[in-house]
């Protein structure tokens, strides 16, 4: 499954009203651990089975960083019928990630 | 079931890492790195290296960081995604317990590295992120206009405090003693800054919090007086601390938590070595780790001549 981004316009439609789970990242260009996790979710995102992933430029879409209180990036959150699980920020390994989806059971 | 014995398998993908996968393939070594998130460690959060040799221009981290992996995998060797979770340093053949299966090994090299220290006051960790952070060049956006503060003396502190004058409207410089213990090509850009401002002989000894951190308590160190300082964000860069709770009942470690190795790399376990930040040693740089790399790898050599 691809990466994706996705704004303030089309966060509903293409996040909220999804029919299966989406993974959002919530990043910035200027964010230096952000940059060391992009690969991480660019080698999980072609796992088999591996729900979308759909990142947010927060300096962009400054909107949906603070209708979701996202004050650290990256901070990543599970959306699924159009609510999240728990936020996991700033993941120190993949194995987290990977106990973080599992725990959500994605 | 019986799983690939590699020459060797480097825990840890940063820079003393893939030197030392570089030249442990080139000499003609099965050679596995285990990396826990993505190549670079710390130095792939730092933008522009300035003191690597051969780039005029600065160099980023990250960049660098997948220069490396790419160069060390074009000689053959590969890298394992995982979090290595136990491992067995004894005896000939070394085992390594993974979140993605076991591993064997003739030799295994740490270059696990270190991670920022912590102030260890009451409340900190809830306030990750909520006002308090260890990396300005990762964080430092957050607080672009506000007010903050950095803990801390060395070089870090000191890099810190000038990206955060660029991005907020003020930098305070806290620091337990009278002098920083920086490097002197940083004293004359942070005297030149206008907004930042030392509090000298001061130390954080307490957080005021209204749902993210609004203030610290500070405490002199010579006077032992409190005082409030009012502000939106904390940068602690206190020094590092190093990698080693896997290691820590196996190899020796020296009082701050570093392997115990010389110039040689060797451990106090025949065929395991520690390189980079992890190692003791008296200067932590890029240029350092990678030398450390090269130097491992003809021990390696040696010590694998030896098992034959």
């Amino acid at each position: 499954m691809a990466m994706f981004s996705v704004t303030t316009q089309d966060f509903d439609k293409t996040v909220l009203e999804a029919s299966a789970p989406v993974l959002v990242e919530f990043t910035a260009p200027w964010c230096g651990y952000c940059r060391r996790l992009a690969p991480v979710l660019q080698r999980m995102s072609a796992d088999e089975g591996m729900l979308p992933i759909a990142a947010v430029n927060i300096d962009e879409e400054p909107a949906l960083a603070e209708r979701f209180k996202v004050d650290t990036i990256p901070t990543l959150l599970v959306f699924r019928g159009g609510s999240h699980g728990p936020a996991l920020v700033a993941p120190a390994t993949a194995a987290q990630i990977k106990e973080w989806l599992a725990s959500q059971e994605v | 079931m019986t799983e690939k014995l590699w020459d060797v398998v480097i825990v840890g993908g940063g820079p003393a890492g893939y030197s030392a996968a570089l030249y442990a393939v080139r000499a003609g070594y099965s050679t596995l790195v285990v990396e826990m998130l993505s190549p670079g460690g710390q130095m792939a959060t730092t933008n522009a290296i300035e003191n690597y040799p051969g780039f005029v221009e600065s160099v980023d981290g990250f960049e660098l960081a997948m220069t490396m992996q790419q160069q060390a995998e074009k000689f053959g060797s590969e890298t394992l995604y995982a979090q290595v979770t136990a491992v067995q340093l004894a005896g000939p053949e070394k085992h390594l317990t993974t979140t993605e299966g076991e591993l064997r090994a003739k030799a295994v090299i740490f270059a696990t590295g270190a991670d920022p220290r912590p102030l260890g006051l009451a409340g900190e960790d809830g306030l990750r992120g909520r006002g308090v952070a260890y990396c300005a060049t990762c964080d430092g956006g957050f607080y672009r206009g506000k007010t903050v503060a950095v803990a801390g003396g060395g070089n870090s502190a000191a890099e810190d405090a000038l990206t955060l004058s660029k991005l907020c409207e003020k930098v305070y410089l806290i620091h337990r003693r009278d002098t920083l213990s920086a490097t002197r090509s940083y004293l004359k850009p942070l005297e030149k800054a206008e907004n930042i401002e030392f509090l000298w002989n001061k130390q954080v000894t307490g957080f005021e919090v209204d749902g993210t951190l609004t203030g610290l308590t500070l405490t002199d160190t010579r006077t032992g007086e409190e005082s409030h300082l009012p502000v939106n964000g904390l940068f602690v860069a206190i020094g590092r601390q190093p990698n080693t709770w896997l290691v820590k009942d196996q190899l020796e470690l020296d009082r701050q938590g570093y392997i115990v190795a010389d110039e040689s790399c060797r451990t106090s376990q025949p065929g395991v070595f520690a390189i980079g930040d992890v190692r003791t040693k008296p200067l932590r740089q890029v240029v350092t780790a990678v030398a450390d790399g090269a130097t491992a790898s003809k021990y390696l050599e040696e010590y694998l001549n030896g098992l034959d």
